[in-house]
């Protein structure tokens, strides 16, 4: 039985008990003066939920411990050249027998890759029997426990709802495993990473260049992989920058405009088309960068006798900007909207125009939740991928020219990342040490603008 | 006052110069009014200059050119065994019947590479779509049937006018020989412009003429469902423990904190967490719609739980005291008042959240589904890509043909998400009540 199946049938099993349990209560019911301490469905919805969350657990369980179980069976099969080896030797033998496994077999395999794929096949067909007859068990168990509890007495709605509950504080906790799930797997592979590379290589080294990985350890020499991360901190910054030259002042114009100018009918017809720039997905941005503004870039610096690279940050960075526009102007229109009336009318009635009022009264106020808007749009300009994967460049140039091609912290995750990786790599490990540095930048700007909101959010109030 | 004034004008004097300053005040009024109006100018310029350059590019991707054909479908050639299906439909010589028609109709090319030119005329795959239409309409066989074929990319660009024919024959990619046997089906009416098939039932090649988005299509939708069958009840779920039943302690300020968090990180890291625990650590196959739906959904779940805790927030506390009020438990509360009353805002959110996983692209590049994958899915377990990652893999090829069916591409990925955030607004409109 297939997983779906094995599935559709625990769940077929709580609706019949469901029904059985709705008419063990009624029945119950009919047969005594006294009456049911919870209504007869709840004691249905009890059946149901012994019958199958148990199960469901279970089987959730086994389908993604199953493989690790496995990997570790697989282990005995290795010749001592295996085991005794390095990780190394161990990923690329595991490897091997999920090839075989898979029927996926280049050329002659080494008879204990053939005879451990062979074992792993047995042990999948043994253990589909084996989950099946487990989880089906526990489901007919759990069922009937549960529904052996049922009698007049049973107080089945403070079961219901403290497993309801327990369920809601189960979802809860996924946002906090989401989070242990990013700093862990980014974080292993960054600790293996600075083990071949001394951090301090990384993190003030002022050359990028993963290349040669190969060639090193082949021997064939052709240099050595070097991996600072510097070139692509000062790329991403640069494009980042160009993106909020662009961005800032049109967005926090927009904002003043719509927010104290602009009519109201002006205002509920601008205020969604700026926001639909928000919501064009980054790839599209991406292929427009690439194709449209890159080559005006580029003819418009030659014109002016500019020697202009065709994937120049100027760009990507302003496309990025553009992307930024919604995100900087709703954000600063809120912080406008947000400062009392009486500030203005204070400002009025000592005769200062509306752009005096507006330049000296409510954007000082506004000052706090502008420059957080601001912050909270560099946080979103370094983390943002597709644009600079598809119009920014992939060499490491050590360059603060808009005009040059830069790379980016994003872009080069991408490049490692997509395709085929060696998990053993030094060079796909930096992709994982340059995520954990992603993160923690971003996650940085995100606090300091907080702090900043929170810091100054009650003066006005 | 306790501090002393000391004017260093004259009450007049101060009148004269405030007079004197309004005219520049109010060119400084001004100047700030225009540059606010400018700024919103700049930035719907920007969306006009988007919007057009990817439909004026994108909507002559919708279309392309056919050239139609008599074909005689011979049953001795085509099903030597008879039988109909797709393994005996297999021996047959389509591609030699199709070049046959073609050969007729420009009345047949003499040598051999008079021929090789003539057959560069239409898609390599014209074989195969004859051998659809056979499996598709059997009852044909052995009758001549009008059929059109995609001609080949280079010859469709060619007929688009953006290959001239001024340009020296080595420099271009369609041969003189080429030109006059398109003049010649031009003026025997047999080349028409058309809503590409190809695009919507076509499936991804490497062939400009023939890439479809239809394998692209079905794996978003499988992405999706997958995506919203585990963050419309998560986010729900945690959004009414944090809004009705959290007590207000250390436990529920760390998952405060962690959601917030989540909000706040770029969408790549998901991807690279997909890569490292389901795919290497749990053994998931690279690029299944299921990893690639979960792995959304963590992270749309931030603005699913925040737009739903916003329309728990809205549902009035009378409602919830007169459910208490009449016996009813916390549970039952919820479940049978503040869940339906925030519903409609519940919907909404969670429909932008998944417009917004519809679009994301660098999260399933991590998790593989960016491999060449010919056929279209049929399950969350099939491998598959998605449309932005569609898009992404087009934007890379140099063909002409290939920008216009790219932008046509990202032409159906915004209807998509415009008719998704228009439904959005709509419930909103329709079902939200205002207290």
């Amino acid at each position: 039985m297939s997983f779906l199946n094995l599935v559709l049938s625990v769940l077929v099993i709580g609706a019949v008990f469901f029904v059985f349990g709705q008419r063990a209560a009624t029945g119950h019911q009919a047969a005594s003066t006294v009456k049911l301490h919870s209504r007869s469905h709840y004691h249905g919805i009890w059946a149901a939920i012994t019958s199958t969350l148990p199960a469901l657990l279970i089987l959730l369980m086994l389908g993604l411990g199953k493989d690790l179980l496995f990997q570790h069976w697989a282990r005995d099969f290795f010749p001592p050249e295996v085991s005794g080896g390095g990780a190394v030797d161990r990923a690329i033998a595991l490897a091997k027998i999920s090839n075989v496994v898979d029927g996926i077999i280049f050329g002659e395999v080494e008879s204990w890759v053939q005879s451990a794929g062979e074992a792993w096949i047995r042990w999948e067909s043994n253990t589909i029997v084996v989950v099946n007859i487990l989880v089906l068990g526990i489901s007919l168990t759990g069922g009937l426990l549960g529904y052996q509890r049922i009698n007049l007495g049973f107080r089945a709605r403070n079961n219901v709802e403290r497993i309801l509950t327990w369920m809601l504080i189960g979802s809860s906790t996924v946002a906090i495993f989401t989070t242990i799930g990013i700093v862990l797997s980014v974080l292993f592979e960054s600790i293996r990473f600075f083990k071949l590379i001394p951090p301090q290589d990384f993190l003030f080294g002022l050359e990028w260049n993963p290349q040669f990985e190969g060639a090193e350890r082949a021997g064939s020499g052709g240099g050595t992989a070097t991996y600072g991360m510097v070139p692509m901190f000062v790329g991403t910054f640069l494009i980042s920058f160009i993106a909020l030259a662009v961005a800032v002042p049109v967005g926090l114009f927009s904002a003043i405009y719509l927010a104290e100018y602009a009519t109201p009918r002006v205002r509920a017809i601008v205020k969604p088309l700026l926001e639909i720039l928000a919501g064009v997905p980054t790839v599209v941005y991406g292929f427009f960068a690439a194709l449209t503004v890159a080559p005006v870039v580029k003819s418009v610096g030659e014109s002016l006798g500019l020697e202009v690279a065709s994937e120049s940050a100027l760009a990507a960075g302003l496309v990025m900007g553009v992307m930024i526009i919604p995100f900087i102007s709703s954000l600063s229109d809120d912080v406008i909207n947000a400062v009392p009336q009486a500030l203005r009318d204070a400002a009025f009635g000592l005769g200062s125009t509306k752009s005096e009022a507006v330049r000296q009264v409510v954007l000082p106020a506004a000052l706090p939740g502008i420059v957080a808007a601001v912050i909270l749009a560099v946080s979103r300009a370094v983390g943002e991928t597709m644009i600079v994967v598809m119009a920014a460049g992939l060499a490491a140039n050590l360059s603060v020219n808009p005009l040059d091609a830069v790379t980016t912290v994003t872009s080069q995750i991408v490049t490692i990342l997509v395709g085929d990786q060696e998990f053993e790599s030094a060079k796909t490990l930096s992709a994982f040490a340059l995520a954990l540095m992603l993160i923690v930048t971003t996650l940085a700007l995100n606090y300091y603008a907080l702090q900043i909101v929170k810091k100054y959010r009650e003066q006005y109030e | 006052m306790s501090d002393r004034v000391t004017f260093v004008l004259s009450p007049e004097r101060a009148a004269e110069r405030v007079a004197e300053s309004i005219s520049l005040r109010k060119r400084k009024e001004n100047r700030f009014l225009f540059l606010g109006k400018f700024a919103v100018a700049v930035a719907l310029g920007f969306l006009v200059l988007l919007f057009s350059g990817i439909l004026s590019k994108g909507i002559p991707g919708l279309f392309q050119h056919y050239v139609t054909l008599d074909v005689q479908l011979d049953t001795e050639r085509l099903d030597p065994s008879g039988q109909r299906t797709i393994e005996s439909l297999a021996d047959g010589d389509f591609d030699g019947v199709v070049r046959d028609a073609l050969y007729k109709v420009l009345g047949p090319p003499t040598g051999r590479m008079a021929k090789r030119q003539a057959r560069k005329l239409i898609s390599s795959g014209s074989g195969q779509r004859l051998m659809h239409h056979v499996l598709d309409n059997p009852d044909q066989m052995g009758s001549t049937v009008a059929l059109q074929f995609a001609v080949d990319d280079d010859v469709d660009t060619f007929l688009r006018g953006l290959i001239s024919r001024d340009t020296p024959e080595a420099d271009r990619r369609v041969s003189n020989q080429m030109i006059s046997y398109v003049d010649l089906l031009q003026t025997r009416g047999r080349i028409s412009y058309e809503i590409s098939d190809y695009l919507f039932f076509g499936s991804a090649s490497r062939d400009a003429e023939m890439a479809g988005i239809r394998g692209a299509l079905v794996g978003s939708i499988l992405t999706l469902l997958v995506c919203i069958v585990i963050a419309f009840p998560l986010g729900v779920a945690t959004a009414v423990y944090l809004e009705e039943m959290a007590p207000k302690n250390r436990f529920t300020e760390i998952i405060e904190i962690n959601i917030n968090n989540l909000a706040a990180v770029p969408s790549v890291v998901f991807g690279i967490m997909g890569l490292a625990i389901f795919i290497v650590i749990f053994g998931m196959p690279r690029s299944i719609p299921l990893v690639g739906g979960i792995v959304l959904a963590l992270m749309t779940l931030p603005t699913i739980i925040i737009s739903s805790r916003a329309s728990i927030r809205a549902v009035p506390p009378s409602i919830r005291d007169a459910a208490l009020g009449v016996g009813a438990s916390k549970m039952q509360t919820i479940t049978h008042h503040v869940l339906p009353l925030a519903m409609p805002g519940m919907l909404t959110g969670t429909i932008i959240g998944m417009a917004q996983a519809l679009g994301e692209t660098a999260p399933l590049l991590m998790i593989g589904m960016v491999a060449f994958i010919v056929d279209v899915p049929s399950g969350v377990t099939d491998p598959g890509t998605v449309l932005p990652v569609q898009i992404f893999m087009w934007a890379d090829f140099a063909e002409r043909m290939f920008i216009q069916k790219t932008s046509a591409a990202i032409i159906v990925l915004l209807a998509f998400l415009i008719s998704m955030n228009a439904a959005a607004i709509l419930l909103r409109k329709k079902l939200e009540r205002r207290w």
